[in-house]
């Protein structure tokens, strides 16, 4: 499967993951946001440039719980909340949320 | 309802010889999440898999070494080496990662995970297990 950015063409896998995570970019994630017809805002971006840094720090993608927590340190309370991520990514916030990042599908998504 | 096991997973084999290492890994990752007691034993050539400065690129792999300092993040906090192991392979814990876990309990102080252990402790960790995974 392929994804059409600005006349470049991105291999995705069957659930629309970037296969390559180095093409990424933030025209990318807008378009792999819009094929969930899901618009990014600065909201999404904190967490998604979030899974980014976490990423190249760690070579995984956290698992929800985890994310959850590290997000709560980062941003404070009010967003270290299932409640609020799942508001920003109804989809699930690790899974959806790494899917923008260009990341793969999380370890220990169950 | 929930019953908590205690899940050991004994590391004994080098980092990129064989996917042994990988996958221990991975599966610890995802077992983390179903909040077990977890501990990690590494033993034999099993220690190489903590040491710091590993380099891949001359071998195509990907380098998940980085990813050990994550299992903090995952409350994987109980970490186990053999000290025979490290000095039969003139080692010592210096060359190894220094990983840490944040207590939640303490006002999420800083605190090692690492913990080194003999014989006779490494067989005791054994026979407490309630689970034991080996890789």
């Amino acid at each position: 499967m392929a994804l059409e950015v600005n006349g470049k063409s991105y291999e995705v896998d069957e659930e629309g993951y970037l296969a390559n995570l180095n093409e990424w970019d933030a025209d990318v994630a807008a378009a792999l946001a819009a094929s969930d017809d899901a618009e990014l805002t600065e909201s999404h971006w904190e967490v998604i440039n979030f899974l980014r840094e976490y990423y190249e720090e760690y070579q995984i993608a956290p698992a929800v719980r985890v994310l959850t927590k590290a997000i709560g340190k980062r941003l404070g309370k009010d967003k270290g909340n299932s409640k609020y991520l799942y508001e920003l990514f109804p989809y699930g916030p690790a899974k959806q949320a790494c899917k923008y990042a260009g990341l793969p599908k999380p370890t220990g998504c169950v | 309802m929930s019953t908590t096991k205690k899940f050991t997973y004994i590391n004994r084999k080098a980092p990129y010889g064989s996917v042994y290492a990988l996958e221990s890994l991975e599966v610890v990752l995802i077992g983390a999440a179903f909040e077990q007691e977890v501990q990690l034993v590494f033993v034999d050539d099993g220690v190489y898999q903590l040491t710091k400065g590993q380099e891949t690129d001359g071998i195509g792999m990907k380098n998940f070494s980085k990813t050990y300092a994550a299992l903090g993040d995952y409350d994987v906090n109980q970490i186990y080496v053999c000290e025979q192991s490290l000095a039969d392979r003139g080692l010592t814990l210096d060359d190894l990662q220094a990983l840490t876990y944040e207590d939640e309990d303490d006002d999420w102080a800083e605190k090692s995970s690492m913990n080194l252990v003999n014989r006779e402790q490494l067989s005791d960790l054994i026979s407490d297990a309630d689970v034991l995974l080996n890789f």
